[in-house]
């Protein structure tokens, strides 16, 4: 056999192929753009464009002059990505202490204090708990007056200036095995473990690292978070985690970052 | 096949290497997250040891198995000289060393995103960059392939490509577009984001270009074993192929429809329209064709191998087939883990029925069953076949051989139909704890413990396979002589340029790519505001 007297042969096989394959792809088309989205019995596209349109995935926009939906609430503005303080050098942690010494009378000349501690605290959390103030994001009647001064700059540079602090000694002693919600978190009630964002077994950005903190503070904020009273985490993570723990889960979490170093 | 036998092996041994390990890894896994052990203290180890058993299960196993095992086929059955001998040594060396690459930031816990990479979770852009060097290095064994199959056909005008390399030009053809999928994830948006040049990235659309490598790179991995079926089951128990053109036939079908059908595993992705994930379940359906087509030529095959050994009636054939070969065995439970493994699969490409299972326990089992069950069997098989032809010393331990494959089918049973039972009852796939004291949950602590113990037996067969191949090691030297491939009840003589080349087919397959993928993927890109803050693993923000 040569390749020129297959020429006839192949071209039949080339459009049977290809007509084949193409009947398919369009009957498959027809019936997955048109027929199936308007035989939906709710009968909701309307005309079969629409219903075309939906079934290639094309994004509904709001109309123009229709406000999106609002939460009853303020919530934060602040978008955490893991490099939004990347680039912070010396002359920002300089310009931060500076500016820390107004934070000083309560959270210490060291940030350490226990109100709770900033000293070593991840940067991008303090920055962000920093505008959530300003905002009212996160509601504090000793916090709001106190930051609403601050401009952007200033905000990166106390959170870079804290961080930067060296974390209280290890003096604390360590409590051992962590309780299994910080480990394990409880799969069947949607709690993944604490410690996969705040430390222990891995740190993610804008989680604060939660070794070291009074449990009092801890305590209250899960508290706060349940109640609905703490509302400046995005899209619910927390508040979503707190009303799921029990008080005892509540109790032992708390205890056992407060007892880390 | 002398030249590149020492190319072939390093190819096999490494192949199997990996396997060892990752097998070990499997089956601490089952165990850790069963009712038998205390909750492991650090989830962490978990995720890392899935993600280093899928990458080096899914990413270099087969794909070594598939070049060691394409090379052997292209000098055996083209009787001459590997073209490229050297570019094939540097195509394993660059597997080689991205395997270590990929491995180590996995082992320090710098990268456990599991093999399926799910971003926005982030890891070491070395754990990326060494998946690369893996695919590129087969790309070398693709582009191999297809220059041996044309410098013969230019020798050789007109003559039928011999099956066995069809197959194999077929397969390496599939890869290297399939693989283009997830090349393009890994390039264009998660090394960038890995390396720190970017901080963002739209995961819909990195699931939507990994769902075009996810589904086709199972074929992939399926070929070396279809190509067993045709060209060594029927000669290695004395029988006949029943039909060379239906074998062409299936294998220019998978690189058609085995391709554009990867939505089918986005089908609970709100960013893909639900006309593409209708029009993606139809092509996958047709995967059916191809497979049962080669389920019809086998089994006619063997039927011929029985009844030339004397069995008589309807049924009176299978008797007489030489069950105590190991590839007539292989090959029987092979096809019995791919038919319960085709049954399960039906659910899952089903638009409406996969809502049941996504993301549950039952698609691990299915995968294992096809993958690990149906195919990996059938490695064991070929490594059995042309282990004398590569070493050259007798490979006869049969009773070992035997109770490898024997204990392999029952392990991979004993694992995967537990894992499809909780999984209908809705047990998530991917977790590393499992609450048992849970009521909701307590009922299934039986069938996780079965699941254990399937592992346990495979961990026992895999060694068993290691013994098999070392006491061939120190075996007698032979005169293997030579390595015949299956003939067919007809042999082709002249062939349709179609059935002997790949033109119209690659043509297919990119164009159907582009039917089915074309819109979606422009869609996602042109659309503002989908990207998502990356999550970066094991490194401190």
């Amino acid at each position: 056999m040569s390749e020129a007297p297959a020429r006839p042969s192949r071209n039949v096989w080339a459009r049977v192929s290809i007509g084949i394959t193409a009947a398919i792809a369009l009957v498959g088309a027809v019936a997955g753009f048109a027929w199936l989205p308007m035989s939906q019995p709710q009968g909701q596209f309307g005309d079969v464009w629409n219903a075309i349109c939906s079934a290639a995935g094309l994004v509904y926009r709001t109309p123009a002059g229709e406000p999106p939906a609002q939460a009853a609430y303020r919530t934060t503005d602040v978008e955490v990505t893991p490099q939004m303080l990347r680039g912070a050098g010396a002359e920002a942690v300089g310009r931060g202490a500076t500016l820390a010494l107004r934070c000083s009378m309560c959270h210490g000349v060291q940030g350490l204090s226990g109100i709770p501690n900033l000293a070593g605290e991840q940067a991008i959390a303090i920055y962000k708990q920093l505008i959530d103030f300003q905002t009212g994001a996160r509601a504090s009647a000793v916090m709001r007056p106190l930051v609403t001064s601050l401009g952007d700059a200033d905000m990166r540079d106390l959170a870079v200036y804290y961080a930067y602090l060296p974390r209280q000694p290890d003096a604390r002693r360590d409590s051992g095995t962590p309780p299994r919600i910080v480990a394990d978190g409880a799969p069947m009630r949607g709690i993944a473990p604490c410690g996969a964002c705040h430390g222990t077994l891995e740190s993610k950005a804008g989680a604060p690292l939660l070794g070291g903190q009074p449990a009092s503070y801890l305590h209250n904020q899960l508290v706060a978070f349940a109640s609905g009273a703490r509302s400046n985490d995005i899209s619910q993570q927390m508040r979503n985690v707190a009303r799921a723990m029990t008080p005892v889960e509540i109790d032992s979490a708390s205890q056992f970052y407060a007892d880390q170093p | 096949v002398s030249s590149s036998r020492w190319l072939i092996l390093a190819h096999f041994w490494s192949a199997f290497a990996g396997f060892g390990a990752a097998l070990l890894l499997g089956a601490w896994q089952m165990f850790v997250r069963s009712p038998l052990s205390a909750p492991l203290g650090d989830p962490e180890w978990y995720y890392r040891s899935v993600t280093a058993h899928g990458t080096t299960m899914a990413y270099v196993m087969p794909t070594l198995v598939a070049m060691g095992y394409g090379y052997f086929v292209a000098e055996a059955v083209l009787k001459r000289k590997l073209i490229g001998l050297h570019w094939a040594w540097v195509g394993f060396a660059l597997v080689a060393v991205g395997t270590v690459m990929a491995i180590a930031p996995v082992a320090l816990g710098l990268a456990s995103v599991l093999y399926t990479f799910y971003p926005p979770l982030i890891g070491n852009p070395f754990y990326y960059i060494g998946v690369v060097l893996v695919v590129v290095g087969s790309w070398i064994w693709v582009a191999l392939m297809w220059v041996n199959m044309y410098r013969w056909k230019q020798q050789n005008p007109g003559a039928p490509v011999p099956l066995a390399m069809f197959a194999t030009v077929a397969g390496s053809l599939l890869w290297g577009w399939t693989a283009v999928g997830a090349a393009i994830e890994l390039l264009f948006q998660i090394i960038p984001v890995a390396m720190g040049w970017r901080s963002t990235i739209d995961a819909g659309l990195a699931r939507v270009f990994f769902s075009w490598t996810l589904h086709a790179i199972v074929y992939f991995w399926l070929m070396p074993t279809y190509i067993a079926y045709y060209t060594i089951v029927p000669r290695a128990i004395g029988g006949r192929l029943f039909s060379d053109t239906m074998g062409r036939l299936a294998f220019v079908l998978f690189l058609v429809v085995a391709m554009p059908i990867g939505v089918h595993h986005l089908f609970e992705d709100p960013q893909v329209g639900s006309g593409f994930k209708f029009l993606h379940s139809v092509f996958t359906a047709l995967v059916s064709i191809p497979t049962l087509l080669t389920v019809f030529t086998i089994c006619a095959s063997v039927e011929i191998a029985g009844r030339l050994r004397g069995g008589k009636g309807v049924l009176g054939w299978l008797g007489a087939l030489p069950w105590h070969n190991p590839v007539m065995l292989g090959a029987a439970l092979s096809f019995v883990m791919l038919g319960f493994g085709g049954a399960g699969g039906l659910i899952n490409m089903s638009y409406q029925l996969d809502s049941t299972i996504h993301n549950t326990q039952w698609v691990t089992g299915h995968f294992h069953l096809i993958f690990a069950g149906a195919i990996v069997i059938m490695y064991f098989v070929i490594a059995y076949d042309i282990w004398p032809h590569l070493t050259g010393r007798a490979l006869d331990s049969f009773r070992l051989m035997r109770a490898q494959l024997w204990t392999w089918f029952a392990g991979m049973i004993v694992l995967t139909f537990p894992w499809h039972y909780v999984g209908v009852l809705g047990m998530p796939r991917r977790m590393a704890f499992y609450d048992y004291t849970d009521p909701a949950i307590a009922g299934q602590a039986a069938w996780v413990i079965m699941s254990v113990i399937g592992g346990a037996i495979l961990v026992v067969s895999g060694a068993l396979f290691f013994i098999v191949l070392a006491r061939g090691q120190l075996a007698a030297r032979v005169e293997p002589g030579v390595y015949r491939f299956s003939v067919a009840v007809h042999p082709p003589h002249t062939l349709p340029a179609a059935l002997n080349g790949f033109g119209l087919w690659v043509g297919l397959m990119m164009a159907l790519t582009i039917v089915n993928y074309g819109f979606p993927i422009a869609h996602i890109w042109a659309t503002q505001g989908t990207a998502v803050p990356a999550v970066l693993v094991g490194s401190r923000p």
